[in-house]
């Protein structure tokens, strides 16, 4: 059985026939146990709408959605979800950031005493993996813009959630930080076994990660086509000089530029370069 | 293309072959010329920063110019004392006032009220607002009629009030919670409203209930902003105290000012106005100091 199931799955904001395009229609996908698949479109095509109806933050309009065979219904600590930014809590040290889940309910009834030492321990590791042990006590405004993301990661994994779903998480990241971001991941991904679905913009960034690549289209939110990502597991920067990179890039940008609308007009460009005529 | 290396920058170009060519290096001065293009205009310049000591001199000459002003304005015998006493008239008057009459026991009367009234309006909007500002069932049903009271003038009610209470310390406390309750209930709203969206999600998909959520996210999260709410209304309740006990007391601070009109003391007028407003500023400056003290992650610098 699939991890998630989504079948003829479509969401509609505001009322029926207003003549808002539909936000997604006929949406169907099957993710798999372990499996990394990364979700890229031009804006509005619903790839983060499609994500936070996996999380429960949004509610579906039609068809079926399933985690483990369950409806998703609302959103649940199996599915822990990592935002763009400001979800950190800046009043909790970099440690109660990560440990801010053991103070919830939904992770307190099935604990036993045991469970909760083990939990300091987990919080140390994961601080480890991330490589921020040293700055465990230091309050999140002290922090640049990827540690910050690392620790956000982190309190994400803490209640080891079956899946982690991550909405443009490393957009706001310049592209030096973002290269190592992306190695972070993956070598999360290895170690954790978690499910992961990333949405991004960007296309590199899909191919990198991802093991299937969901190419997503806009007016009406839909699935363009979903790519098997020709590289081998262990994913290093080199590959993206490689020619199965470049190729299912191209490809991939092609169709975005199609749905998009945005092509770039050279004409016009041009007559903006020419000098104003002086009267 | 220049490539900056070190504080020289060389000039490098491609040659007809398609290969760098590394010129001589550049004067250092090519870049050192640069500077931004308002250094000229100084302190003046828009948003500029400026040092500690030159902010207190400004502040200084804030304060101490209006004040020799005023001084002035009463040596010149331009206008009657009676009618504008001058700065020592005042300080003399305040002084006498603390060792011969009851300065401190007027004070103390009036801050009493003020704390007790600001109290109950905090202690009755803060959890009013938390509600408002959490669940929009909660905020239909009750926030279109608190903007319609607050806009009903506070001291419209003092009649009102003076009758349903009479002259007490309930109709002074009374006075002090309208003028302040139905603002503060709008603002805390406001306060949590503004937590940001994501922090409140995070918490959902990590499995937080209600009850957590606003007590472990929208309660912390809003905390600075709330402190600085009651900051403001507290300004507000110091005001209101003033009016109430003009119209409807026996003693205070405010009921003194009265007094004093009656008899023509207008050095005790002007004293009674100062001593409010620095009683008001250090209120302030004490709920600013608690902020820096409680939220030292707000203040803290990368």
């Amino acid at each position: 059985m699939s991890k998630v199931s989504i079948t003829h799955l479509g969401k509609v904001f505001g009322k029926a026939g207003s003549g808002v395009p539909a936000a997604l229609v006929d949406i169907n996908l099957e993710i798999e146990e372990n499996e990394f698949v990364t979700l890229v479109g031009a804006s509005g095509c619903g790839k983060s709408t499609l994500l936070r109806i996996l999380a429960g933050l949004d509610r579906k309009s039609s068809g079926a959605a399933t985690s483990d065979g369950q409806d998703i219904t609302g959103p649940g600590a199996e599915r822990a979800m990592v935002f763009q930014h400001y979800s950190l809590y800046p009043w909790l040290t970099v440690m109660d950031n990560i440990k801010f889940s053991r103070q919830l309910k939904a992770n307190r009834e099935n604990l036993s005493s045991s469970d909760v030492e083990a939990a300091s321990g987990r919080a140390d590791a994961l601080l480890d993996l991330i490589g921020l042990r040293k700055v465990a006590a230091a309050y999140p405004n002290q922090l640049s813009g990827g540690m910050q993301q690392r620790v956000a990661i982190a309190r994400a994994l803490m209640g080891r959630p079956a899946m982690l779903l991550m909405d443009e998480p490393f957009g706001a990241l310049d592209a030096q930080t973002r290269e190592v971001m992306h190695d972070l991941i993956l070598h999360i991904h290895r170690i954790e076994k978690t499910t992961i679905v990333f949405v991004t913009h960007d296309v590199e960034e899909a191919i990198y990660l991802g093991q299937r690549v969901v190419l997503m289209q806009p007016r009406p939110g839909r699935i363009h086509s979903i790519y098997p990502v020709p590289l081998a597991s262990e994913r290093n920067q080199d590959m993206k000089h490689g020619v199965a990179f470049r190729d299912l890039k191209t490809e991939i940008l092609t169709r975005i530029r199609e749905s998009s609308g945005m092509a770039t007009d050279l004409d016009l460009l041009g007559k903006l370069n020419q000098p104003a005529e002086t009267p | 293309m220049r490539l900056h290396g070190g504080t020289k920058a060389r000039e490098i170009t491609v040659n007809a072959e398609g290969t760098f060519v590394f010129e001589k290096s550049l004067p250092e001065s090519d870049l050192s010329a640069v500077k931004p293009a308002n250094s000229r205009q100084g302190i003046w310049a828009i948003a500029a920063s400026i040092t500690r000591a030159q902010y207190w001199l400004f502040a200084g000459v804030g304060l101490l110019v209006p004040f020799l002003g005023w001084g002035a304005l009463a040596v010149s015998a331009y206008v009657d004392p009676i009618f504008m006493p001058g700065p020592l008239d005042v300080f003399r008057r305040l002084y006498l006032w603390l060792i011969e009459d009851d300065l401190l026991n007027d004070t103390a009367i009036s801050m009493y009220r003020v704390c007790l009234g600001f109290a109950l309006s905090a202690a009755l909007a803060l959890p009013l607002g938390l509600l408002i500002g959490a669940f929009r069932p909660v905020e239909a049903l009750l926030e279109p009629l608190t903007d319609f009271v607050r806009y009903m003038p506070a001291v419209a009610f003092i009649p009102l009030v003076m009758l349903w209470f009479g002259i007490g310390e309930s109709a002074k406390i009374s006075i002090i919670f309208i003028g302040t309750f139905f603002q503060m209930v709008l603002m805390v709203a406001e306060n949590v409203r503004l937590v940001p969206r994501a922090q409140i999600e995070t918490a959902l998909t990590m499995g937080a209930d209600r009850y957590e959520m606003i007590r472990l996210v929208l309660l912390q999260s809003a905390k600075p902003a709330l402190l600085d709410t009651l900051r403001i209304t507290m300004g507000w309740a110091w005001t209101y105290l003033v009016v109430a006990e003009l119209v409807a007391s026996n003693s205070g601070l405010g009921y003194a000012i009265l007094k004093a009109q009656r008899f023509l003391k207008t050095d005790t007028i002007f004293g009674g106005i100062i001593l409010i407003g620095l009683i008001g500023l250090l209120l302030d400056q004490a709920f600013r100091w608690l902020h820096r003290r409680s939220f030292p992650w707000l203040h803290g610098h990368r």
